[in-house]
Parts: structure tokens; C-alpha cells; sequence
């Protein structure tokens, strides 16, 4: 680390670029200053720290330092019990923990080999959907004030605020819910819960449009984000992006649809939802506008999917015949579930016993945090901000 | 009324016994002014950070403050003020420390020294100033320095940044700002805030300058003076020097206690004399039919030289006074409610977008505003005299 501290544009000697760092030719001779982006900053989202090699408001280099919010997730999968570890699940990525639930869970539903109750498995997918969101609610509602714009953020937390209430009626929590069980779900929905969810649906749809002209289609926001932090598809190929941030490059690939889990495949061919994919619509295929319009977009279809499930739902039990302490037999299996910002893989071996041999996440924050590095150098220092803020990484989970 | 005088000071020599020495009036009436404009600069400060909080409130589907003081937490700045002034005075080890600490007198130094010429009513006010306008841009303008010198003085990266970008920012802006209110000027012709006030005083108190009739120019003007005024007072979408989202605090990240404050009082000290600039020139001053129909009820001068030439105390001009001094604050406060509006809906502009749109758009949208108002002038004076 020590030669490239010293070597700047000073003596015009030639140094050692760092990975993550990129030669810029400026028509003036300045010098570099690097700068500790976070782990305190407003705009890294939690405790992340990229040190920006930065001339002026030029960014020259980026490199995300990781691991403030080491909690040992992992291993503490190989340590508690099969449905102890489930609570750890919802701390990876806490806008969504359904959905983490739901990876954990069918993880662990496919060493087993069992099969879920048909409506437990509606219920999943409405919490999923839901879930996804509030996330993306948050995702651009942060967004939004990154690049500064306040308000948008607090009518997104207004709706928010109704989802998360909707989930303490169902499981009595609002941000961890480990409410989606290894074999189906904690409990069945209260008594005109599929009723509020309606209403969430229709009050949500007609406010959509108000955030979408507020934030989105704003001129200073297309300004801020379009040709921004460009990712061409084939970079995110390369880098093992998922969700959102692919889409957002124009790659057509969701889970959902593609690697039809759950009952999503069954949905998908009735053509409840779409998989919208960017086109570059306010500049190049990619850039921050396009994955936030991708995050904007898939709220209308997960309200869609949602509609779907309520339209199809049926009586009968929400819990699989499992015995209380849980036993998995010898064997091992990958999950990947479409999680609000990418492929959430769960990869679990068991042995047979009470505890996992081996839980392995692959999270979909983690992978796509390495692409900063990538796309920072040649940002200004206020598009750095815009580009980290259209990642949406959720440290509690690229660190788990 | 001789020119460098102030309203304290002719009432003073209205009053007072002849015994009493010219000089001892003049030291008390500038006394009485300065405690009049530090005392409206903090109200004003505290009013309007109150204000913004409500208006960010409403706009946001909340209440804003509700509990400080009973109705609608109307001290809760008040609460604040006490909270920040009881805080530790930190300078950061690493800070010059002479700087640091004389930055954000110097800010408000400058505001408080701009505010001399804000006019409070047409016959009550600090100074009699025939440059009042120009006054007030230039003083205040000499905030910049402070920032700097607080940005540069920190020793932080962060601050050095927000104190880079005001700089460039402002030198930017200056130019529009300026220019934009020489439309006005040259439609009124005169930089006395009072002056061009009273030139407005016509049709029932509404005709004003940015009446088509009086200069077309004169709207794309008031357009252009607001997107500078923001600039120039760095308010959203121009908040870059402070950037919370970017440069943590922007150029006051170290400050911390009431020497933060100065610069928040600063601020909203800016917003307001902004705002009264553009008050008095684009929206008529102190005159509007309400005015009007004071000035036909009573008096309009407070003290009338009599035949003998002595100063008469006349208290039929009383209500004309208030009601012009608040329809000139109303305007004020409409201004910066304006600026508080755009603040919450808008998101923030990059800082090369704002360079770009200060040198290439602003400037010379300004210059030809400037060019067309001064033909039309020109053509209107060859026709009328």
C-alpha cells in the first residue's frame, strides 16, 4: 500500500495504479487528494468506506473497504440449530427480510425434499412481493435524497409505513419478521388481512404515479442521473451483478421467471407481472436513471403479483408436517431467490444432524458493491454519491 | 433630509433639548440602530428557521415542531438557540485556530453590516443610502470570505470542498444577480431601495416596475434574479457548498455550537435581505393598494420641517409607516417562503451543471435583459421628453 500513497501528479513520475484506480490527462497540473468516504457518511447507506482518489471534484479512484458490520452470519449458521439460524436471516438485509426468510427457508425445504401447503405458499409470495416494495421504496426514496431532493423520501416512508404495519398484523414485527418458516409460515393471516393488503394495492397504485412525477421524470433529476455511472451490460456480467442493477443494463434476466421458484412460475404464465428491462429511455442503457426506473417499474408489478395472489387464495393449512426439532437429512442444496436487489443464493450442506455443516449466502449487496470500483473513477465526487446511492447496497448484508 | 443621516437620528434631533450635543444623538441613534437591526436579524433567524421547519413539515405529509412554547412549537428555536449556545466551543486540534474562530463572526459581521441598508418603513430606517442596493450585494457577498476562510481553516477535506465550491459558485452567480437587478435600476433609476419604492407609489399603489408597462424586461429579470438570489444564498437546488448528502456538512462540518449557528443565522439573514432586494424591486416595495389607502388616510412623513424650518413630530403618519413597513415584510417573507418551497421539492443541481448554467445560460440571459431594458428606456425617454 505504501509506493502508492506517494506517487501523484507532483513530479509527473509515473506510478502504480491501485486496482480500482484509473490515469485521467488533465490539461492543468493538480494533485491528487484522497479522500475517506465514510464509514461515517451520510450517503454510504451504513458503515461502508470507499477511499476516493479524487483531482478537484474528479474522481480518479475508488475502493470500497467492507466489513464494519461483520456479524460471522455464516458461522453462526453452522452453530445454531436449523430454525435458530432463521432470525440471523433477517439481519442480512433488513428492507427485506422476507425475502431473506424465503431463501433460508426454501434452502433448507429443498434438502429436505418437502413440499409446502399451497396457501402458505401464496402468503410467502405476497409478504415477498410486498416486502420488495418497501425496499424499493426505500431505494428510491434514499435515492432521491442523495441527490437531494428530501421530500420524496418521506411520502415513500408514508407508504412504507402502512407495509411494515401490515406485517406486525401478520407477525408482530415490523423489520425482522422470521415469519416465513422452514416448512411454511409462523402463522395464517389475521382475519381480513387479505382485505387491508387490497387496499394497500389500490391506494399504493394510485399514489405511484405522484412519486413517479415527482422524483423520476423531475428535469433536475434526469439531469443528475441519466449517462451517470454507466454500466454496459456485458461489465455486469462480469461482475456477477444481479436484480435491479442487471435490468438496468438491459440485460432481460429475472429469477422469478427465469429460475421459477415457488409459485412464480405458475404466475408468470398466467402473465400477472412483467420483467421490466431499461432501454436507456432518458440517455444511455445502464446509467443511474435506468435502475431507478427499473426499481420504480417493479413495484407496479410486484403490486400485480400480489393481486394475483390474493385473487387465487385458498383455505387449507399453512404449515408443512415437520417434526418441532428439525432433523435434515444427509445432503446439500442452492437456493437462489430473487431478492429486491439481486440473487439471494442460500447453499446448505447438512449432515444429517440438528445443525447445518455449512450455510453459505450469496448476497446480492456483496456482489454488487465490487462494481463501484469499476465505475467510480471519471464520476464527479456528487456523481459518486449518485452512483453508490443507485447500487442500493445494504451494508448489514454485503458485511453480514 | 441631508444625506447620511438616519430615521433614529432625526427623530433624536427632533426630540431632544438643544443642550444636548450633535454628537451624543448620533452615537445614540447609531447604538439604537444597531440594536434594532441585531435584533431583527435574530428574530428573523429564528422566525424563519421555525418557518422552514413548519413549511418542510407540511410539505412532507408532518407537522414539523409542535411541542416548544404550546402552539405549534412556535419556540422551538428559541429551545434550540439555548441548547446551542450551552454547547462545548470545540476547535478542532488540527484547525487555525484564529481563523476558525473569526470565520463566522466575519459572516455575520458582513450580513449584519448588509442589513444597514434594509429599509424597516419609508421614514424609519438605519441609513440614508443613495447606493443602497449595491451595498447590500456587496456586503453580502463578503460572506463568501468568511466560508472560505471557515472551509479552509477547518483543515478538513470535506470543508475545503464546500468552501471551493461557494467560492466558485458565488463568483459565478454574482454576475446574473448583479446584472438582473440592473434591469430594475436603470427601470427605476436609482439604487436607493427607498427611492425606487416610492417611484412604484402610482395606480392605487400597483404600479410597480415589473408591470409590463413599465419595462417588459423587467419579468425574465425577476425570473433570473431569483435562480441567482438562490445561488447567491446558496439555498436548494444550489445547496452545494453545504451538501449534506455529498460533503457531509459542506465547509461547516468542524463547526459545532453557537458558532454553527452564526452560520445558519447568516443564512437565513441572506434569504431575507435577498428576498427584500427583490421585494422592493420586482414586487413593488412598500406600495400596494393597502399602502395606498394608508397614505390617503394620514400623514406619510413622520417629522415635517415647518415654515421656521425645525422638525415636527407628525403621529398621523403613524399607521402609513406600519402598514407600508409590513407590506414590505410580507413580500419579504412571501420571498423566502418561496425559497423554502423550492428547497423541498427540488433535488440539488451538480456543481458543474451549476457552472454551466450560471456562465452559459444566466450571464447572458441577464445581459440581454440588461441591453433590452435599457433601449426600451432610452426609446421611452426620447418619447416622452
Amino acid at each position: 500500500m505504501s509506493d502508492t500513497h506517494t506517487a501523484s501528479g507532483l513530479g509527473g513520475d509515473a506510478r502504480v495504479l491501485r486496482s480500482g484506480e484509473r490515469e485521467f490527462t488533465l490539461d492543468v497540473r493538480t494533485q491528487d487528494m484522497e479522500i475517506n468516504f465514510g464509514p461515517q457518511h451520510p450517503a454510504t447507506h451504513g458503515v461502508m468506506r470507499i477511499l476516493i482518489r479524487a483531482d478537484g471534484e474528479l474522481v480518479t479512484g475508488a475502493q470500497p473497504h467492507l466489513g464494519y458490520l461483520h456479524r460471522c452470519a455464516e458461522k453462526i449458521g453452522e452453530s445454531v440449530e436449523w430454525l435458530q439460524y432463521l432470525p440471523y436471516t433477517d439481519r442480512y438485509d433488513y428492507l427485506a427480510a422476507m425475502n431473506n426468510n424465503l431463501g433460508y427457508s426454501m434452502a433448507v425445504e429443498a434438502v429436505m425434499g418437502i413440499a409446502i401447503p399451497r396457501r402458505a405458499e401464496l402468503i410467502r409470495i405476497i409478504c415477498a412481493e410486498l416486502n420488495r416494495i418497501g425496499s424499493h421504496l426505500i431505494a428510491v426514496g434514499t435515492y432521491g435524497m442523495d441527490i437531494g431532493a428530501f421530500t420524496p423520501f418521506l411520502y415513500m416512508f408514508r407508504e412504507r409505513e402502512w407495509m411494515m404495519a401490515l406485517f406486525e398484523k401478520i407477525c408482530g414485527a415490523r423489520l425482522t419478521y422470521s415469519y416465513i418458516r422452514i416448512g411454511g409460515l409462523f402463522n395464517d393471516a389475521p382475519p381480513g388481512w387479505f382485505e387491508e393488503v387490497a387496499l394497500f394495492c389500490d391506494t399504493f397504485e394510485a399514489k405511484w404515479p405522484e412519486y413517479y412525477d415527482l422524483l423520476i421524470v423531475n428535469k433536475i433529476f434526469v439531469k443528475r442521473t441519466a449517462n451517470v455511472g454507466v454500466i454496459p451490460g456485458r461489465v455486469c456480467l462480469d461482475f456477477g451483478l444481479t436484480g435491479p442493477i442487471l435490468r438496468g443494463s438491459g440485460v432481460d434476466w429475472d429469477l422469478r421467471r427465469d429460475m421459477p421458484y415457488s409459485l412464480y412460475g405458475e404466475i408468470w404464465r398466467d402473465g400477472a407481472f412483467q420483467v421490466p428491462v431499461a432501454r436507456g429511455e432518458m440517455g444511455t442503457v445502464g446509467d443511474c436513471w435506468d435502475r431507478t426506473w427499473v426499481r420504480m417499474r417493479e413495484m407496479q408489478e410486484s403490486i400485480r403479483i400480489v393481486r394475483w395472489c390474493l385473487a387465487h387464495i385458498e383455505e387449507g393449512p399453512v404449515m408443512a408436517e415437520i417434526p418441532k426439532i428439525l432433523k435434515v437429512p444427509k445432503g446439500e442444496a442452492y437456493v437462489g431467490i430473487e431478492n429486491p436487489r439481486g440473487e439471494l443464493g442460500h447453499y446448505v450442506v447438512s449432515d444429517g444432524e440438528k445443525m447445518a455443516v455449512r450455510v453459505r449466502v450469496r448476497g446480492p449487496s456483496f456482489c454488487n458493491v465490487a462494481v463501484l470500483e469499476d465505475v467510480l473513477p471519471g464520476a464527479l465526487v456528487a456523481d459518486a454519491v449518485a452512483i453508490i446511492g443507485s447500487t442500493d447496497i445494504v451494508m448489514g448484508e454485503t458485511d453480514r | 433630509m441631508q444625506s447620511g443621516s438616519n430615521a433614529f437620528l432625526e427623530a433624536l434631533r427632533a426630540i431632544a433639548p438643544a443642550a444636548v450635543p450633535d454628537w451624543v444623538l448620533m452615537v445614540t441613534a447609531a447604538v439604537i440602530g444597531f440594536a434594532i437591526a441585531l435584533g431583527l436579524i435574530s428574530v428573523a433567524a429564528l422566525f424563519f428557521v421555525w418557518l422552514e421547519r413548519k413549511v418542510a413539515g407540511h410539505i412532507q405529509c408532518r407537522y414539523g415542531p409542535m411541542y416548544a412554547g404550546g402552539w405549534h412549537g412556535w419556540a422551538q428555536s428559541l429551545a434550540d438557540g439555548v441548547k446551542l449556545m450551552l454547547k462545548e466551543d470545540l476547535v478542532p486540534r488540527d484547525a487555525d485556530r484564529a481563523l476558525f474562530i473569526f470565520a463566522p463572526g466575519l459572516v455575520l459581521a458582513a450580513i449584519l453590516g448588509a442589513m444597514a441598508a434594509y429599509p424597516l418603513a419609508p421614514a424609519v430606517f438605519f441609513g440614508q443610502f443613495s447606493l443602497g442596493v449595491f451595498f447590500i450585494v456587496a456586503m453580502s457577498s463578503m460572506t463568501t470570505i468568511g466560508v472560505v476562510m471557515a472551509g479552509w481553516a477547518s483543515n478538513s477535506k470535506w470543508t475545503t470542498y464546500g468552501a471551493m465550491r461557494e467560492a466558485a459558485q458565488v463568483v459565478a452567480y454574482e454576475i446574473p444577480l448583479g446584472l438582473s437587478l440592473l434591469v430594475p435600476v436603470m427601470a427605476a433609476g436609482t439604487l436607493d431601495l427607498r427611492a425606487a419604492s416610492a417611484m412604484q407609489s402610482g395606480l392605487w399603489g400597483m404600479d410597480w416596475l415589473i408591470m409590463p408597462w413599465n419595462n417588459p424586461f423587467m419579468l425574465p429579470a425577476g425570473v433570473l434574479f431569483l435562480v441567482a438570489a438562490l445561488a447567491e444564498t446558496k439555498r436548494a437546488p444550489f445547496d452545494l457548498p453545504e451538501a449534506e448528502s455529498e460533503l457531509v456538512a459542506g465547509f461547516m462540518t468542524e463547526y459545532s455550537g453557537i458558532r454553527w449557528s452564526f452560520f445558519f443565522m447568516e443564512e437565513y439573514a441572506a434569504m431575507f435581505l435577498m428576498s427584500a432586494v427583490g421585494a422592493v424591486f420586482f414586487l413593488g416595495g412598500f406600495e400596494s393598494p393597502l399602502t395606498h389607502l394608508a397614505a390617503q388616510i394620514g400623514g406619510t412623513e413622520l417629522f415635517v420641517r415647518d415654515a421656521a424650518g425645525t422638525l415636527a413630530f407628525d403621529a398621523s403618519a403613524i399607521p402609513y409607516q406600519i402598514v407600508a413597513g409590513l407590506t414590505l415584510l410580507a413580500k419579504t417573507v412571501f420571498g423566502v417562503f418561496l425559497m423554502m418551497w423550492l428547497r423541498w421539492t427540488l433535488p440539488r443541481v451538480r456543481i458543474d451543471q451549476v457552472m454551466t448554467m450560471g456562465y452559459k445560460y444566466l450571464t447572458p440571459l441577464a445581459l440581454l435583459c440588461v441591453v433590452g431594458a435599457a433601449a426600451w428606456e432610452a426609446i421611452k425617454h426620447a418619447l416622452w421628453s
